[in-house]
């Protein structure tokens, strides 16, 4: 079975990810999972100088979901290179770095710091957190500023360039045409959901920052045809997120258009949930006679009614 | 830290409120230390996530939690019986234990209601060459647990049972009677009860432990979700789960 797949000469072992900020820096989960058997690790947000993150409270609890607003706390990427390279090192996975960031400059100068580190495959730009106040999303729901950003970043890296985006707009395929354009090797979609929840005891909402982002099961419906829309706007390769916690998720998404997933919140709940999709994927592709994972990759068929998606391609 | 499909042993009533879970899981008996806690799985989506318990005792390869039905998570595992399985990761956050190094005295334990979890572990666990007190406070009679614990003190809010006010009305009553000597104090309970007995204790300069509560996602430090605002130093917030549970109340914005 050949579960590997190739983003601009990288060949990843097989198209299961962690998603960022829910996988710490890859050595958190000691003990709980064999990270050497996914497919890769993206790293929570970076920035160029540590976060401290948003005041309690961070999360709550939703049907089937949760919300958080965790502000991108971290340890800057200075500290990233000190403390946690050394670790990732010793990985056989590969590991891409996720960079959030409030300035065009910001987001070019975290990348330059990482780019000397040959264990560092590529970048995914995070242009799409809803819960700080100055650049994520605001940069994300602006197709001019993301193509910027892609411009500015495609200049100074060979590396894999990955833009994760918000599914908090219209029309989620002008951005992943706008990354097109500008080189960019792949979009990942979707980033959380803005939702927000009220305690009606203390009438205060839930979330010191009012608002969170909503992701988890709940989410998945979206998510998926967020990636339905873009695998029908975009050729380069599009790696859906979203609610995915088990390999039945994991095979929605390829089979819609996904080329690779990342498991995000499935985390909170099994550290080895992508491990456990990865085998569950491999399975499913044996148990239908398919050699090759990336024979499922777009292999939906479709329906005669299109979708309303479609009528605004 | 591990991964464990234990298989549930028992689910009684401890009183006609509370209810105790002994699980089977070996590895995690293996590691477990008091004051820190079990991430249980309750069920597959609602609730999506695991709830954190402490650990209420350790006994070969048998771990039990206690706690009484109050929402969703605590409904669910009610309705458990002996044979299923729960799907739990543990022994997660620090111990008390490292807060009992040193030349003290007493170790006054101050729970309030559920609280009470991790201290008939702990008590089996310290030094026993030191002096225990354990203050206990509650509702009322019903959700009184005094198993596994050594010189009691029991306040209840409806005088059911033993003083009838605030546990910290009856810590300040023993203490102004009694000589504890350099004391240290162990809390576990609402948050409410536990800034005031630090506040307290901060006033008399008695060292105070606290482990706190909250809303927690992965309990391991990956959603950095449990921020506790720190008193200043290095960090401006520390993570419940990981830096904690057990804070020096010094340290913390209780």
């Amino acid at each position: 079975m050949n579960e590997s797949f190739t983003l601009r000469g990288v060949t990843f072992q097989n198209r299961v990810f962690t998603a960022s900020g829910t996988f710490g820096y890859g050595d958190e989960t000691t003990g709980l999972v064999n990270v050497n058997k996914l497919g890769g690790i993206i790293t929570k947000s970076l920035s160029l100088k540590p976060r401290d993150g948003n005041p309690a409270p961070r999360i709550a609890e939703t049907a089937s979901g949760m919300l958080n607003s965790i502000g991108l706390a971290n340890i800057g990427v200075q500290h990233f290179i000190d403390e946690k390279l050394p670790t990732l090192r010793s990985l056989s996975t590969k590991v891409i770095a996720n960079i959030a960031a409030s300035s065009i400059d910001e987001y070019c100068a975290v990348a330059e710091a990482l780019e000397p580190f040959a264990e560092i495959a590529g970048y995914e730009i995070n242009v799409s957190c809803p819960n700080v106040k100055e650049g994520g999303l605001n940069f994300g729901t602006d197709p001019n500023q993301v193509a910027r950003i892609a411009r500015e970043l495609r200049r100074r890296t060979e590396k894999i360039l990955i833009v994760k985006l918000t599914p908090n707009v219209t029309h989620i395929s002008e951005f992943a045409r706008a990354c097109e354009a500008e080189g960019m090797d792949a979009v990942s979609a979707v980033n959380t959901l803005i939702g927000m929840a009220v305690n009606i005891h203390t009438r205060k909402p839930k979330l010191s920052s009012t608002t969170g982002g909503l992701s988890g099961p709940a989410i998945k419906p979206v998510a998926l045809a967020k990636v339905y829309e873009l695998t029908r706007a975009v050729k380069i390769p599009v790696i859906g997120i979203g609610g995915i916690a088990t390999w039945e998720d994991a095979v929605e998404f390829l089979l819609v258009g996904a080329s690779a997933v990342q498991v995000g919140t499935a985390n909170f709940i099994s550290p080895a949930t992508g491990v456990t999709i990865a085998e569950g994927i491999r399975a499913y592709c044996a148990s239908h006679g398919f050699a090759d994972v990336d024979a499922i990759v777009g292999a939906l068929i479709a329906e005669k009614n299109r979708s309303v998606i479609d009528s605004w391609l | 830290m591990h991964q464990e499909h234990a298989v549930i042993r028992s689910l009684t009533n401890l009183t006609p409120e509370i209810k105790r879970l002994t699980l089977h899981a070996p590895s995690i008996c293996r590691d477990a230390q008091p004051g820190q806690f079990l991430n249980i799985r309750v069920d597959a989506n609602f609730p999506l996530l695991r709830r954190p318990f402490s650990i209420f005792d350790v006994d070969g390869e048998e771990v039990s939690i206690m706690f009484n039905v109050i929402g969703r998570g605590t409904t669910v595992l009610a309705r458990k019986e002996p044979g299923d399985t729960l799907d739990i990761i543990g022994p997660c956050g620090n111990s008390f234990l490292p807060f009992t190094d040193g030349d003290y005295d007493t170790s006054i334990l101050v729970a309030g209601g559920i609280g009470v979890a991790p201290f008939p572990f702990l008590t089996k666990r310290m030094d026993a060459a030191r002096r225990i007190e354990t203050f206990i406070g509650a509702r009322g009679k019903d959700f009184v647990v005094e198993g596994g614990m050594k010189n009691i003190h029991i306040a209840t809010d409806d005088g059911s049972m033993g003083y009838h006010g605030t546990v910290l009305e009856l810590l300040k009553e023993h203490l102004h009677t009694h000589d504890a000597g350099a004391a240290r104090l162990f809390l576990c309970g609402p948050s409410r009860m536990m800034r005031a007995v630090a506040e307290y204790a901060l006033e008399r300069n008695i060292p105070a432990y606290a482990s706190i509560e909250c809303e927690m996602a992965c309990g391991i430090g990956l959603c950095q979700g449990c921020a506790v605002e720190s008193n200043g130093g290095g960090k401006k917030y520390f993570l419940v789960c990981t830096d904690g549970t057990i804070f020096d109340t010094r340290t913390v914005k209780m």
